[in-house]
C-alpha cells in the first residue's frame, strides 16, 4: 500500500456539483442517443427531451469549473498556451483532456438540443435522422459517456489517498452518471406526459445502471483495501448510507412498480445517492 | 548561463535556527502566516504557499533514554520526474534552464490540479493571489548568479548549494564518513525518487519520519491513467449493452 504525504487540493463544492452536473449531461446524452438508434418512434419524445435537457445541464459545468478556480479570467489557459498562443493539450493529464472533451462535446449537445427544439417546434423529422445524423449522435454519445466517467480517472491520476489508491473511480462514476441521467430523464419526462413504454424502458435501463454501480462500489472498496478506512467516520458513513439507499431503494422500485409516484421517489432517492457519492469521494479524501 | 543544480541538506549539521526559513522570507517577500504554538519548537507546521523551507523538529528517545531531535529544513525537491508538471494543465509549470522546476505566476491559473499531485506537500494555494505557489529555486538569484537565499543564510552549511553532480558527490562522501564513524542510520534520500532529485537529504531515520515517501511510495501520478480509463471503458461498454437491451425489448404494460 502506497503512503502518502499530500495536501490536499482543496476541490470542494464547485467540482463536486460539476462532477454531478457532468455525469448527467454526458449520461443523458448518451441515453438520448441510444433511444434514438435502437428505440421504436414511440421512444423519441424522450429522446428528444434527453437532448433538450442535455445541454442547460451542461451549460453549467464550465461555469463551476471557471468559478473554481484561482484566477477565473485565465480559464483560456487550460486550451491555449498563454505564453506562445500554441495549442494546450496533454493525453497524460486527464484536466487538459477533460477541458476539451468538455469544449467538443459541447458542440454535439449544443447541434442536437437545437435539433430537438426545431422537431419540438416544427413537429418535424429530426435533421440527424439519416446515416449521417446517427453517427453524429453516436460520437457525440461516445464523448458524453467519457465526459460522465473521466472525472474519476482526474481524481484517481493524483497523489491524494483513495482517489489515487483504486482504479475504480472512473468506472463507479460512469455507472452512477448513467443512473442518475436516467433518473432525470424520468423524472422529467413523468412530470411531462410522455410514454409510457419509453418510461418502462428507462426503468429496465436504470435497473442494469444500478447493478452495475453496485458491483463497481464493491470493486471500489476491495481496490481499496486499508486506504477505505478513513471512510470509518460517523459522517461519511451517513452518507454512504445515502449512496446505498440511492441505489438499492430505487432498485427494489423499479422491480416493484410501473406507477408514476414509486418511480418519481425511486428517481428522486438516485439523484441523491448520485450526489452523496460524490460529495463523500471528493470531501472523503481531502479530510 | 544554463547549469544543472541542487541542494544538498544535511540534517546532521542542522541546529533548528530557522535562518533558511527567514531568508526564503526576506528574499521572496512571503509574509507567512501566524505561527502555531504546539509542543515543539516548530511553530512553521508546513510547507505550502508562504513557506517554501520548513525546519522539521522530531523528537527521538536515545540509546541512552534521553531525547534527541532529528531537525530537517524541507524545500521543494524538484524532481526530475515532476508529478507537478505532469497533471498541470496549463503548462505553467516548467523546466527551467537550471533544471528545477518552476510554477510560471503569470501563467497558472489557480486549478490545483500540481496540489493533489505533489507526493511531497510542497505547493499550496495562495487565496490573494489565486496562483499555486512553491519554491522557486530562487530562480531569480540563479539567473544573476547568486546561490538561493536559503543556502546562503544557513550557519552550518546544512543546505548546501552547487552543481547537481556537486551535490551527489558531497552527499556521497559525507554518507560514507558518517557510517565510517559508526553512524548505520546514516541514509541519502532523493539520489533515485522520481529519477533523481534536485534536494538531496541525508537523513539519520526512515523517510516517512522526515514526511518523505520511501521508494515504493514515491510514483506519478499519471501510474493510474491507463487502468482508470480502462475500467471506465469497460463499465461504458457494459452500460452501452445494458440500455440496448432494455430500449430494444418491447415497451411496458400499456
Amino acid at each position: 500500500m502506497i503512503e502518502h504525504f499530500v495536501t490536499a487540493p482543496q476541490w470542494e463544492w464547485y467540482i463536486v456539483w460539476y462532477f454531478f452536473l457532468g455525469g448527467i449531461a454526458g449520461g443523458i446524452y448518451a441515453l438520448g442517443a441510444i433511444l434514438r438508434l435502437m428505440g421504436d418512434e414511440r421512444d423519441a419524445p424522450i429522446a428528444r427531451l434527453a437532448f433538450l435537457l442535455c445541454l442547460p445541464i451542461l451549460v453549467l459545468c464550465p461555469i463551476l469549473l471557471t468559478l473554481d478556480l484561482g484566477r477565473p479570467l485565465r480559464f483560456w489557459h487550460m486550451m491555449i498556451d498563454s505564453r506562445t498562443f500554441t495549442i494546450n493539450f496533454k493525453y497524460w493529464s486527464p484536466m487538459s483532456v477533460g477541458v476539451w472533451v468538455l469544449l467538443i462535446f459541447g458542440v454535439f449537445a449544443l447541434v442536437s438540443f437545437l435539433e430537438a427544439l426545431a422537431n419540438l417546434r416544427t413537429g418535424r423529422a429530426p435533421f440527424l435522422s439519416g446515416g449521417l445524423g446517427r453517427a453524429f449522435v453516436t460520437v457525440g454519445a461516445v464523448f458524453g459517456l467519457f465526459l460522465a466517467g473521466y472525472t474519476g480517472v482526474l481524481l484517481s491520476v493524483s497523489n491524494q489517498p483513495v482517489w489515487s489508491d483504486t482504479w475504480a473511480l472512473g468506472a463507479l462514476f460512469l455507472a452512477s452518471g448513467l443512473s442518475v441521467a436516467a433518473a432525470t430523464l424520468s423524472l422529467a419526462s413523468r412530470l411531462g406526459r410522455h410514454e409510457r413504454s419509453a418510461e418502462a424502458k428507462l426503468t429496465r435501463a436504470d435497473r442494469y445502471f444500478i447493478v452495475l454501480e453496485l458491483a463497481l462500489l464493491i470493486v471500489f472498496f476491495v481496490s481499496l483495501g486499508a486506504a477505505g478506512s478513513r471512510f470509518l467516520a460517523p459522517h461519511w458513513m451517513a452518507l454512504w448510507a445515502v449512496v446505498l439507499i440511492g441505489t438499492l431503494v430505487p432498485l427494489a422500485l423499479h422491480f416493484s412498480s410501473e406507477r408514476r409516484t414509486p418511480a418519481m421517489l425511486a428517481a428522486a432517492l438516485t439523484l441523491a445517492g448520485g450526489l452523496a457519492l460524490r460529495i463523500v469521494v471528493v470531501f472523503g479524501a481531502q479530510m | 548561463m544554463a547549469r544543472t543544480v541542487g541542494f544538498f541538506t544535511d540534517t546532521t549539521l542542522c541546529i533548528g535556527c530557522k535562518a533558511c526559513e527567514v531568508a526564503c522570507k526576506e528574499w521572496n517577500q512571503l509574509p507567512g502566516h501566524a505561527p502555531q504554538f504546539g509542543d515543539g519548537y516548530d511553530n512553521t507546521g508546513q510547507l505550502d504557499e508562504q513557506n517554501w523551507r520548513h525546519v522539521q523538529f522530531h523528537e527521538r528517545t536515545t540509546a541512552k533514554g534521553g531525547v534527541a531531535w532529528n531537525m530537517m529544513s524541507d524545500v521543494c525537491k524538484h524532481c526530475a520526474q515532476a508529478s507537478c508538471m505532469e497533471v498541470c494543465p496549463t503548462n505553467a509549470i516548467i523546466r527551467t534552464e537550471f533544471d528545477t522546476v518552476y510554477i510560471q505566476p503569470s501563467v497558472c491559473n489557480g486549478c490545483r490540479d500540481c496540489i493533489a499531485a505533489c507526493p511531497y506537500h510542497v505547493i499550496g494555494f495562495d487565496e490573494a493571489s489565486g496562483l499555486a505557489r512553491k519554491c522557486t529555486f530562487c530562480y531569480d538569484r540563479l539567473q544573476a548568479n547568486l546561490m538561493p537565499a536559503c543556502a546562503k543564510a544557513c550557519p552550518t552549511e546544512s543546505i548546501k548549494f552547487g552543481d547537481l553532480s556537486t551535490m551527489k558527490e558531497v552527499a556521497g562522501a559525507r554518507l560514507n564518513q558518517l557510517r565510517g564513524q559508526g553512524m548505520a542510520e546514516a541514509r541519502l534520500y532523493g539520489d533515485k525518487e522520481y529519477g533523481g532529485l534536485h534536494a538531496l537529504f541525508l537523513l539519520t531515520d526512515k523517510p516517512e519520519v522526515y514526511g518523505l515517501p520511501p521508494a515504493e511510495s514515491a510514483v506519478l501520478p499519471g501510474r493510474n491513467n491507463a487502468r482508470g480509463y480502462l475500467g471506465t471503458l469497460v463499465t461504458a461498454v457494459l452500460g452501452v449493452v445494458g440500455a440496448v437491451f432494455a430500449f430494444r425489448e418491447r415497451g411496458g404494460k400499456e
